[in-house]
């Protein structure tokens, strides 16, 4: 009892005080969720949208189960086969992205993207069967046709865009295996919650804890804002 | 000028043929009415000429020009239907009115988009969400998106069922008027003998996929040609 | 509302059968280091004690600090780890009834073969350190305030130092992904021999660098890595309690002392070396 105490008075003095190493943290922390959210929606909407929209997909019955399980890859898998393209002598070893920051958005990218396309597919394809026809009609092109209907199930893009960001700030298996933990460069809220731990440092474990909360919090909340305006506008 | 000219089309589904029209041709500024009891094949036709489908068989033209596969957007743009049950997108009514327009890329006039909104009775409902309305609220503005568009051809499938004497004065009167102005070539596709009679220039009965008869209005309900057509005027079951 | 209540009974019994296996023999919660617990030779030796003592000895392998923070909230019942220091901090502010000598191994610097800062043949650690610095080869902290952690720190006081630029890699994880981390990026690193040893045929770009090719011809007697035992201060005397000094007894006595000394790598290399008392004692 006495450590949740602790940890709830110095998350609080840490974020009054702009602590530079915690700053350092949340910094890399966002910037990394948020390159690999940003490849995961530039890539996964439309792909979700053009998988939703297509009647029948080619090869849908092995390529849809593959996008379901890919929703709940465990990151420390995902971590591993980033880590042995990466790692030198692996086939991706010469771009020395392994133990960086653009290696740990690739290693989120991978978790990312499937729920992105997964749950914008399912979105889609949970839209009014006649909105295709009507947007035809109304004489829209084929990508007017997926635009538009993005936008009519925003909600649900919403929704796989707030999946994702979720698991991505929170996983620690993928970020620990390709970023390495380094302090000032690749360590993140998640490593740096482990660590913390491993020193037996609980209190300061658990103000981390707090701090991501309140950021996984605070970006959903933005998100679901954003959503709203967009639906009374 | 021909608006349509449709020879031997036939659309399958399967081994069902629901549309086989021999010989059709849709003038240019006329209202063309369609009637024929449920499952005659009527809107498939409509999305034959909304090109929304494709035809199995034959051959159709467009003001003069052969419909290829794969229209070009600029032919599919000059056609627009508005369905039985129109589909309103999840935004405001004036963001429904206005979407076709700009779908082809143009900011919408503000006087006309005011201007419609007033006539069909929506002006109160302008930034309403458009989910919410009633049918008869709804239909008109599908009609107004469709004819903010200024289609060359205004395809209409069963426009009025289920509204209320009201609405379907409304939308009537808003054909008639439209025809009038812009030299709109219309479609008009409803099981009502009494609306294509008050509206039509020329009336086509349509069964199990075949045109039975094309005539002009008034001759097609005085002085039928075919037995089928009297007996569907009457109200018997012609199948 | 009957329906509710069986549903929380069922919930209930879940739990107690998830919890309860069968008659459990008496258990013992042990924290200790990731190198006891890699090296092997905690399966090693175990067994033995728990046939014994007709005992379990759960397993928490962390680092230092994280064992010492356990016994501390008496989630531990005995702790065994290589941090002299703390461990009599440890005992002192009345955590732990006593600590006691197990065994010790020793410390390595491990590095590329290239040995770009030249260190090889280096008459000390500190020496080597301050080589590592000024050449800024790239140098892989543990980071975790783990024993070899602490170590580490207390070379670089020695030297003068407080590391930090961009050759320095502070990376916060245990010994195993510290080496593997090194090897990747051809950093320097210090290990403990046994955990270096016994991972070393994964390590191929790795080499002892200083250090010698066993404790005898290792040439900086400060790099010794004493392990110590400690019972934790029972919240509450018990079974636990009791069997934690039983614990203390049997690891510090000849028998299992022998069991430590003869416990060797894969490679047949001694990793381990008896220092208890009643071994010196004997």
């Amino acid at each position: 009892m006495r450590t949740l105490v602790d940890a709830l008075t110095s998350a609080v003095r840490l974020l009054a005080e702009g602590d530079a190493a915690l700053l350092e943290i949340v910094g890399l922390t966002l910037r990394v969720t948020g390159g690999a959210l940003l490849i995961a929606m530039l890539i996964g909407i439309p792909l979700g949208a053009a998988m939703g929209l297509s009647h029948r997909l080619p090869g849908a019955g092995l390529i849809v189960p593959l996008v379901y399980t890919g929703m709940g890859l465990p990151p420390v898998v995902v971590g591993l086969f980033v880590y042995m393209f990466l790692s030198r002598e692996g086939p991706l070893g010469a771009l020395g992205w392994l133990f960086t920051p653009t290696g740990m958005i690739v290693a989120q990218s991978i978790l990312a993207l499937p729920l992105v396309v997964g749950l914008t597919m399912s979105a889609v394809q949970g839209v009014d069967p006649n909105l295709p026809l009507q947007l035809r009609a109304l004489g829209a092109t084929r990508r007017q046709l997926a635009f538009t209907t993005l936008v009519e199930v925003r909600g649900g893009v919403t929704a796989a865009v707030v999946a994702a960001f979720g698991a991505i700030i929170s996983e620690v298996g993928a970020v620990l295996l390709v970023g390495g933990n380094i302090e000032s460069e690749t360590r993140v809220l998640t490593t740096a919650i482990v660590l913390e731990t491993r020193k037996g440092n609980f209190a300061l474990a658990l103000a981390l804890g707090i701090i991501l909360l309140t950021l996984a919090f605070v970006a959903n909340f933005a998100f679901y804002r954003l959503e709203g305006r967009g639906r009374s506008r | 000028m021909t608006a349509f000219a449709l020879a031997g089309i036939r659309r399958t589904y399967g081994d069902r043929t629901v549309v086989d029209i021999a010989d059709l041709e849709v003038r240019e500024g006329e209202v063309l009415g369609i009637v024929g009891p449920s499952g005659a094949g009527k809107s498939t036709l409509l999305r034959l000429l909304n090109f929304l489908e494709p035809p199995t068989a034959g051959a159709l033209t467009f003001f003069g020009g052969v419909v290829p596969e794969e229209p070009p957007i600029e032919m599919r743009r000059q056609v627009t239907t508005v369905f039985q049950r129109p589909v309103l997108l999840n935004r405001t009514v004036r963001e429904n009115l206005v979407f076709g327009v700009g779908l082809r890329g143009r900011a919408p006039d503000r006087d006309v988009v005011a201007g419609w909104l007033e006539h069909l009775g929506l002006s109160d409902l302008a930034d309403a969400p458009a989910r919410r309305l009633s049918g008869g609220e709804g239909q008109r503005v599908a009609l107004a998106r469709a004819l903010l568009v200024e289609p060359r051809v205004l395809l209409l499938d069963e426009p009025t069922s289920n509204l209320d004497p009201y609405n379907v004065g409304l939308i009537e009167r808003t054909i008639g008027q439209v025809r009038g102005a812009h030299d709109t070539t219309v479609v008009l596709v409803t099981h009502n003998v009494h609306q294509a009679r008050r509206l039509a220039d020329r009336v086509a009965l349509m069964i199990g996929g075949r045109l039975i008869e094309v005539g002009a209005t008034e001759g097609f309900f005085t002085d039928p040609v075919r037995e089928e057509t009297a007996a569907f005027l009457r109200g018997d079951l012609v199948y | 509302m009957a329906r509710r209540v069986a549903v929380v009974f069922l919930l209930f019994a879940i739990l107690v059968a998830c919890a309860r296996t069968g008659d459990r023999p008496r258990v013992l919660r042990l924290a200790t280091t990731t190198s006891t617990y890699d090296s092997g030779l905690l399966d090693a030796i175990l067994p033995v004690f728990e046939a014994r003592f007709d005992a379990r000895v759960e397993v928490v392998a962390v680092g230092t600090g994280q064992a010492l923070a356990l016994g501390e909230a008496g989630d531990a019942d005995v702790v065994l780890v290589h941090a002299r220091a703390r461990e009599e901090a440890f005992v002192a502010a009345g955590h732990g009834i006593a600590r006691h000598d197990v065994m010790y191994n020793d410390f390595v610097i491990v590095g590329p073969p290239g040995d770009p800062a030249g260190i090889v043949g280096m008459a000390t650690a500190a020496e080597a350190f301050a080589a590592i610095a000024a050449a800024e080869a790239t140098f892989a902290s543990r980071g975790d305030e783990s024993g070899t952690h602490s170590k580490e720190m207390s070379l670089w006081a020695r030297v003068g130092l407080d590391p930090s630029g961009r050759w320095y890699k502070s990376i916060g994880q245990g010994m195993g992904s510290t080496l593997e981390f090194s090897e990747e990026t051809s950093a320097y690193t210090l290990a403990d021999r046994a955990t270096f040893l016994s991972q070393r045929e994964n390590l191929t770009g790795l080499d002892i660098l200083f250090g010698g090719d066993s404790i005898a011809d290792n040439p900086d007697s400060s790099l010794r890595n004493p392990y110590g035992v400690i019972a934790v201060t029972p919240v509450t005397p018990g079974v636990a309690s009791d069997l934690a000094e039983r614990f203390v007894e049997w690891i510090t006595s000849i028998e299992a002392q022998e069991l430590i000394g003869g416990f060797t790598s894969p490679g047949g290399e001694t990793l381990f070396y008896p220092d208890s008392e009643a071994w010196h004692s004997r």
